[in-house]
Parts: structure tokens; C-alpha cells; sequence
């Protein structure tokens, strides 16, 4: 649906050229969820811009639905354009016009007949579930009703792309899940292809199939979701990945028991899809002389499966807490000694 | 009681001159409003970073703006003399007044209708653009429409300097409220005249301030 070569962005600024993008390669399948990470100023804005021709690449090509977006100009480009929906992190909603005739831009700039764009409009109230609001206006909404709006319009041409720019970045945690169900819902149902960028792990972790990370406008690595969550490789991946595993406050804990057990060992184990059925802790109770103490755990949903974490605390004997560890080892599930919090 | 308190005021001669002040501000409104919204359209598009970024042309008409509204409006009629003998034919009289209101008020509301149009937030114009928009439908379906209570309130103000514009041209010679306040109030001393002159003159001010700040109310939906 989406392939993109060699791409490359360079501004010029007072200061010097800022290469916003860096040689980038990308595929992305029909259908398919694939979500961007990175920092703010990593490039992944400039990015998923080239996708709908907001902006244009230095060197390299950008083909979307067939369309070489990096080439086409005028009036194809404003036809491309209609085929990929975009949404944004400030929702971007006209103030002066309602619920229903915000929905309704897209379709007339798209010279859809009156009749036909109201039933359209219709439809995608019911789809985004804002059945009863088509006659407020956007400062009457909440976040997420706004958020919502945004989708509905996107999707109004009938996209075959659509494009989220930090979608949910200014939601609160509730509302960000809802949008991202909406999401999910609308990817099965439509069978639409969404490139999304985010800075939260939370939600390539909930409904990205695959996962690109950028960092300094490079994709560092790129792979399934699960994939990468089990085994991420660059130290920025492994940050990310940090976000949604760790919690803040288990970190003080660990702190403390390996300060107050010089001796002990804290163990993070790393469960993924079946290997969670293995009855590893009772055996290593069982097997070994030592005392195993759960500090904290968390089991996620990703869209190709269950990811779980366990941080557990072992103290007794030297050989045997060496034993223990070799044995974690040698289990599918995959472990990992933390020597300081 | 009127002719008591007000024994030199000749009431037909003042509604004749209120409606040569009204007419004189009505049609350079009107005009002010169109061209104002053109230089402000071109300004703001014409502007570092926008649609129709043209560095040569802003500061053109940018400069054009600035002058225009720099001079003092006194001096703009006397400079605009030979101009407005060309077009209208005579110096004396409404319609006289109207090209030296018309120069002088548009550049003003141009000015802040850039100012208005600004406020409009970008990403806004960019979701347009995202979704296929042409120049004109940004225009006349996102900048018009989104800018509309400031344009609004600006032409609100720009209508009442107007009003104060209309006063100083009939002072040399192009009828209404000034020029009654001028001639029969203030050269013949008769300061009941110039009185009641004044007073209708604030009377159509509150009134176009009213009507500005109802429609501006009606219109913001933020």
C-alpha cells in the first residue's frame, strides 16, 4: 500500500541544513496497522507528511496506492489526496461549522451531490458513535469527541489510508483507549491501512501490528510489535519498551532489596504469547533451595499476542541462586539478572 | 420645547445631514470591507511560509498599505484632489468624499484582517490541505469563515473611524454632520447646532458599535 525508497528530507535553516529524514526505507502492507515511534524531533512528523504530499522529500520516492506522491502535483495530487485520511493530535476541527458539517468538508471539496454527503455524514456519525451531536459544535465536545469527529471526517472520501499524527497524544488515558478501540474497529471493519506516529509505547503496544522506531531521522529497528517488545535491540527501543513494562516505583523496590540483599538477585522474566503457560515458578521453587519473592508483574495485550513481564526477587546460597538463574535461562521464557535498579 | 433649547437648529437640515453622513459611511463601509479583505488576503498568503509565499509581492503591497495608512486623512483628501476630480467630477458633495474614505480606511482593515486571518490556527490549514482543498475553497471555506468574528470586529472599528472620516470631509466641502457642525454651528456660532450634531453623530457610533458586537457574538462559535 505504502512503499517509500531512499527517502531523505533536508531543511535549510539559519543555522545550517537540518536532515530532517535520513535515507528511509519503508513497506507497508494493506491492511496492516504499523506504527512510528520516536522522540520529538526525530523526524517521524516529516515523515508521515511525505505519505500525503504535505511535504515533499529532498531525494527518494514516496509511492502511496499506487500514486508516486513525491512526483504528482495540482489537481492529481489534490485526487491523491482524497484517498488518505489524516487526523492530528490537535484534532484541527473548523470552530465555525457543526459536528455534522465539519464531517461534510471533506465531501464537498471532494464535490460530492448535497443529498448524497448528507446521508454519508450520517453514517459516519453512527460509525464514530456520536449519534445525537451532529448539530454541536466542536467547543461543545470533549477530547475524545473531537478526536472523534476528526476520524469521521478523515474517513468520509472513503480512504484507503489513514494517516495518525500523534492522534491521541492529547487525550487523557481513558479517552486514548477508547480512540484507539475505535481504531482497531475501523481497521477490521474497512479493512483500511493506518500509519499512526506516536511517542507513547502504550499505544504501538495496544494496536500496531508492526513497529518502527526512529531515532535522528533513521529507522533503527523495525519489526512485529511482539517481536520487538520480546527482544528489542537499540538502547532507544529498549526505552520504549521500558515504558510499558516497568513502572517507576517497582524501580525504587528493586533498588532498595538488592541494597538491603548485596547477596540476592532480582530476575525479570519475559513472557510472550505461550511460554506464559509454563509453570516456571513453581518448578524453580521446587528444583532449588531459595526463596522467591514476586516484586511486581504485568501481562499486556499486543495485536499478535500476550506479552508479560515478572520481576522476582531469589535469595539464598550463592551456588544455588546460580543454578537458579542458569535454569530461568534455558526456559523459553526469557530472563534477565537486573544488578542495580 | 425643542426650538426653546435649541433655537438655531433647523431639524430638516439635520436629518438631510445625518443621511448624507450615513450614506457617505454606508457605501465606504461596504467598499472598505471588500478591499480590505482582498489586500488582507493577499497579504497574509502572499507572507513568508504561506500558500502563495512571494516575497516581492508582499513587501509591495505591504509598503502600499503602510503608506496609505500614514497619512493623516486631512492631508489624504487635499493629496487625492485631482484623483477624485477625475472620477467623480466635482469636489463637492457625498460622493466626493468617497474615494479619500475609501483610500483611507481600506489599507487600515487590511491590516487587520492579516491580523485576524493569522490567528487562524495553522493546523487547520493544513487538515484542508490534507484533504485535497484547493486555494479557493481554503479561502472561502476555512480562512473567510474561520476569521469571520475578527473580520467582523475589525470592520466595526474601521466603520466608526469612518464615521469620524465623513466629519472631517465635510468640513471641506462634502456635506453631513461635520460639515453642518462646521459651518452653521461653529462659523456662525450658534453652539446648539453643533451640539445636536455631535450628539447624532455618537448616536450612529453606539449604534454601529452595537451591531458589530451583536454579530460578532452571533458568529463566535470558539
Amino acid at each position: 500500500m505504502i512503499s517509500i525508497e531512499n527517502v531523505k528530507k533536508v531543511f535549510s535553516t539559519k543555522n545550517g541544513k537540518v536532515t530532517a529524514v535520513d535515507d528511509i526505507d519503508l513497506t507497508i502492507d494493506k491492511g496492516e496497522i504499523f506504527g512510528i515511534i520516536g522522540y520529538s524531533g526525530a523526524g517521524k512528523s516529516t515523515l508521515i507528511r511525505m505519505f500525503n504530499g504535505l511535504e515533499t522529500p529532498s531525494s527518494g520516492s514516496v509511492v502511496v496506492a499506487g500514486r508516486e506522491m513525491s512526483k504528482i502535483k495540482g489537481r492529481e495530487l489534490r485526487q491523491a489526496r482524497q484517498e488518505i485520511g489524516m487526523i492530528f493530535q490537535h484534532f484541527n476541527l473548523l470552530w465555525s461549522r457543526t459536528v455534522r458539517d465539519n464531517i461534510a468538508f471533506p465531501l464537498e471539496i471532494a464535490g460530492v451531490a448535497k443529498e448524497e454527503r448528507l446521508k454519508k455524514v450520517e453514517e459516519l456519525i453512527k460509525l464514530v458513535g456520536l449519534e445525537g451531536r451532529g448539530d454541536s459544535y466542536p467547543s461543545q465536545l470533549s477530547g475524545g469527541q473531537k478526536q472523534r469527529v476528526g476520524i469521521a471526517r478523515a474517513l468520509a472520501n472513503d480512504p484507503k489510508v489513514l494517516l495518525c499524527d500523534e492522534a491521541t497524544s492529547a487525550l487523557d488515558p481513558q479517552t486514548t483507549d477508547a480512540i484507539l478501540d475505535l481504531l482497531v474497529d475501523i481497521n477490521k471493519r474497512l479493512g483500511l491501512t493506518i500509519v499512526l506516529i506516536t511517542h507513547e509505547m502504550h499505544v504501538i503496544r495496544k494496536i500496531c501490528h508492526r513497529v518502527a522506531v526512529m531515532e535522528a531521522g533513521r529507522v533503527v529497528e523495525l519489526g512485529p510489535v511482539l517481536s520487538v517488545f520480546k527482544s528489542p535491540e537499540q538502547p532507544i527501543t529498549k526505552r520504549f519498551v521500558q515504558q510499558v513494562t516497568e513502572l517507576e516505583e517497582s524501580k525504587e523496590t528493586i533498588g532498595h532489596l538488592l541494597e538491603q540483599f548485596p547477596e540476592s538477585k532480582v530476575v525479570k522474566l519475559t513472557f510472550i504469547g505461550e511460554s506464559a503457560e509454563q509453570p516456571v515458578i513453581t518448578n524453580l521453587i521446587r528444583q532449588f533451595n531459595i526463596a522467591v519473592n514476586i516484586v511486581q508483574g504485568k501481562v499486556s495485550q499486543t495485536q499478535n499476542g500476550a506479552y508479560g513481564s515478572l520481576f522476582v526477587h531469589l535469595t539464598g546460597e550463592q551456588e544455588e541462586l546460580a543454578k537458579a538463574v542458569a535454569y530461568l535461562d534455558k526456559q523459553e521464557v526469557s530472563s534477565e539478572v537486573i544488578s542495580h535498579a | 420645547m425643542l426650538e426653546q433649547w435649541f433655537p438655531n437648529v433647523d431639524w430638516e437640515k439635520m436629518w438631510e445631514a445625518t443621511n448624507e453622513t450615513l450614506y457617505m459611511t454606508g457605501v465606504s463601509v461596504l467598499a472598505t470591507f471588500i478591499l480590505g479583505i482582498l489586500l488582507g488576503l493577499l497579504l497574509f498568503l502572499t507572507a513568508k511560509g504561506n500558500i502563495w509565499e512571494n516575497k516581492a509581492m508582499y513587501s509591495i503591497v505591504s509598503a502600499f498599505v503602510n503608506i496609505f495608512r500614514s497619512i493623516p486623512f486631512i492631508i489624504l483628501i487635499v493629496l487625492l484632489i485631482p484623483f477624485t476630480k477625475a472620477l467623480v467630477g466635482t469636489m463637492i458633495g457625498e460622493n466626493a468624499a468617497l474615494p479619500a474614505l475609501i483610500i483611507g480606511a481600506a489599507p487600515f482593515y487590511a491590516r487587520m484582517v492579516e491580523i485576524g486571518l493569522r490567528e487562524i490556527d495553522k493546523g487547520v490549514i493544513e487538515a484542508a490541505r490534507a484533504m485535497g482543498a484547493k486555494t479557493s475553497t481554503i479561502i472561502f471555506k476555512v480562512l473567510l469563515p474561520e476569521s469571520m468574528p475578527a473580520l467582523i470586529s475589525g470592520i466595526t472599528v474601521t466603520a466608526i473611524a469612518l464615521v469620524g472620516y465623513t466629519a472631517m470631509a465635510g468640513v471641506i466641502g462634502a456635506g453631513g454632520l461635520g460639515n453642518l457642525a462646521y459651518l452653521d454651528g461653529f462659523q456662525r456660532s450658534r453652539s446648539d447646532v453643533t451640539l445636536v450634531a455631535t450628539v447624532v453623530i455618537l448616536i450612529i457610533v453606539f449604534v454601529i458599535q452595537m451591531i458589530g458586537d451583536l454579530i460578532t457574538n452571533r458568529l463566535d462559535k470558539r
